[in-house]
């Protein structure tokens, strides 16, 4: 095994060109504040769309709890973040948050994820419910009226450190031979199990590996934000989340990131008409689901599309 | 004990209306397995229904049940025909994903005709009290309870004793095999969804009756909520869907009467997630075994 190869020196140098160009725009202010706000909101929803993936797309255990473990990521970065203000502060709240959803999320999983399909929604968007409803009766958070001027350390640069980062990683996941594994549980579970899968266990890995990845986008959202109150992430936020994994493709990383650049850039026309927005969100939802219920990109990914003729020699290889 | 019974009371009526939600869900879901997030908001439009036909046209407490029962049961067979229809032999999760977009269009489409704000309802019933020792009964609450089991002892009617009701229990059976015994099945779907919605347009007047204030989002919760009272019900079946409905009322009042108000959400919910471990088919549904 290489690490260096070709591929993967030029995939270093274009995640590096796309950092520097966004950098240059930004500090030239060609980027204004406004455009900024939507560029983090386009990264947010990378994180959030690609985790969730993992565990709708690609694992097939369907999710409507993904905003409560984004929560638990945003009041716990945020907690900690208040008590320590430094960079050195912001990074372990996220990674703190990270994990505390990762243990919600393996706590959650085990019993949860022996339900199937419809169930399944309803038993997470119930814990994702009752995560809101802790949050809300907390002393530490605030209650209702959420916290106020949480410090802000995200910028540019860490927004795409962890955006690139959830991407390699998750991309890499799904490629091994665990990832290859929840596959085969999304295409047949049975199969999958009377071939020597350890079905539980993948559902769980996915369905934690998930909840890491929205409680960093949590993180990353309150330190962007300031501001963060439990209504923030209640049921409309799980479907935001799901809504663009299905517009990208269930099962496709790049469909879900074109996916969170086109709808972060059509709310910000639809801006000013806050109604419509939500009527566009989801007469497209619904549309979707009947003339293209596989989504933009279906289980492909960008470069299936670039490159027919490598994609018939890996077919062989198979 | 007089607290303990007045929560119940208030319990009962709450809960009968969960239970005509309810209804509509566990119908729904038995014929084509599918959990219709948009009946929550289906009940919703019943209640803004109901209003308009009590505000603007002055009508009583019948007449403006009936109508939103009617305009329901119109805008359930629409729904139907229009966005779960196309999709009948697509995956479970392209269904249930339409049943949220068509959720979120239903309340935003409300909200951009009649605003967000809240509108209190006006006064149909008295609100005058029947003390019945030292436990204080509603006018409103026993027409709540009234209407509910008047629904209740109707749909059992139709489900058992009408050949519409066979041709339902026959296709929530086995769709395939009761369209080659000649039943028409997309009629039977129609009429389903009819009937539920019928039910939660009625609820939504009640609510808006008893609550006394409707607005565009108050559907999620209680159509959450009566979901979760058909899941312990066991999906599917009628009776267990009264008696969830029942359960969960009572369940809600007694946490937010004895514990923390702020916490009967996820009471509900946790409650949900504890039944769906230990008795996934519910109370009274069927253990189903799977087939390869």
């Amino acid at each position: 095994m290489k690490t260096l190869t070709k591929k993967n020196v030029l995939i270093l140098a274009a995640i590096l060109l796309t950092f520097g160009i966004v950098q240059a725009f930004i500090s030239t202010g060609v980027i204004n504040s406004f455009y900024e706000i939507t560029i983090a909101t386009i990264c947010i929803n990378i994180i959030l769309a690609v985790s969730l993936n993992l565990v709708t797309g690609f694992t097939g255990q369907f999710s409507l709890g993904h905003a409560g473990f984004m929560s638990i990521g945003a009041y716990t970065c945020a907690i900690i973040n208040m008590h320590m203000n430094s960079t050195a502060g912001f990074l372990f709240g996220t990674l703190a948050g990270a994990l505390i959803a990762t243990f919600v999320g393996i706590l959650v999983g085990i019993p949860t994820l022996r339900l199937r399909g419809d169930y399944l929604a309803i038993a997470t968007l119930g814990m994702a419910e009752i995560i809101r409803v802790l949050f809300l009766n907390m002393e530490i958070t605030n209650g209702a009226a959420g916290l106020n001027g949480i410090p802000r350390f995200t910028n540019w640069l860490w927004l795409y450190v962890f955006t690139a980062g959830t991407i390699i990683l998750i991309n890499n996941y799904i490629k091994s031979s665990h990832g290859r594994a929840c596959i085969s549980i999304r295409e047949d579970e049975i199969a999958a199990e009377s071939m020597g899968i350890n079905t539980t266990k993948y559902k769980v890995m996915a369905f934690a590996i998930g909840a890491f990845f929205a409680g960093v986008a949590g993180a990353l959202y309150a330190s962007y934000f300031y501001f963060i109150k439990p209504d923030l992430f209640g049921f409309l936020k799980s479907i935001d989340i799901l809504v663009i994994v299905v517009l990208g493709g269930m099962g496709s990383l790049t469909g879900s990131v074109i996916a969170a650049v086109v709808l972060a850039v059509i709310s910000t026309f639809l801006q000013s008409f806050t109604a419509v927005r939500m009527i566009v969100y989801a007469a497209l939802l619904v549309m979707i689901m009947i003339f293209r219920p596989q989504g933009l990109m279906g289980t492909k990914e960008i470069n299936d599309l670039l490159k027919f003729k490598s994609r018939k020699r890996d077919e062989r290889i198979e | 004990m007089d607290q303990f019974l007045q929560q119940m009371v208030n319990g009962f009526s709450l809960g009968s209306i969960y239970a005509l939600i309810a209804l509509g869900y566990t119908m729904v879901y038995g014929i084509i397995k599918l959990i219709n997030f948009a009946h929550g908001d289906v009940y919703m439009i019943g209640a803004y229904i109901g209003f308009a036909a009590t505000t603007y046209a002055n009508l009583g407490f019948f007449p403006a049940l009936i109508i939103s029962m009617i305009s329901c049961a119109v805008l359930g067979i629409v729904i139907e025909k229009v966005a779960y229809k196309p999709l009948r032999q697509s995956s479970r999760i392209a269904v249930l994903i339409t049943a949220i977009g068509v959720s979120l269009l239903l309340e935003y489409v409300t909200m951009f005709f009649v605003g967000a704000e809240v509108r209190s309802y006006p006064k149909v019933l008295s609100d005058a009290a029947i003390n019945l020792a030292n436990i204080r009964i509603n006018v409103q609450q026993i027409y709540i309870v009234a209407t509910a089991v008047a629904l209740m002892i109707l749909l059992q009617f139709i489900v058992h004793r009408t050949k519409t009701g066979k041709a339902m229990r026959a296709v929530s059976i086995d769709p395939d095999a009761a369209q080659l015994m000649g039943i028409k099945v997309d009629r039977t779907i129609s009429f389903t969804f009819a009937i539920g919605s019928a039910f939660a347009g009625a609820a939504g007047v009640l609510v808006g009756i008893y609550y006394n204030s409707i607005d565009p989002l108050m559907g999620i919760m209680p159509g959450l909520k009566a979901f979760v009272a058909a899941v312990f019900g066991g999906i599917g079946s009628i009776p267990g869907a009264m008696i969830g409905g029942l359960a969960i009322g009572v369940m809600e009042t007694l946490v937010s009467g004895y514990g923390n108000s702020m916490y009967r959400d996820a009471a509900v919910f946790a409650f949900l997630i504890i039944i769906l471990i230990f008795k996934p088919a519910g109370l009274l549904g069927k253990n189903t075994r799977e087939k390869v």
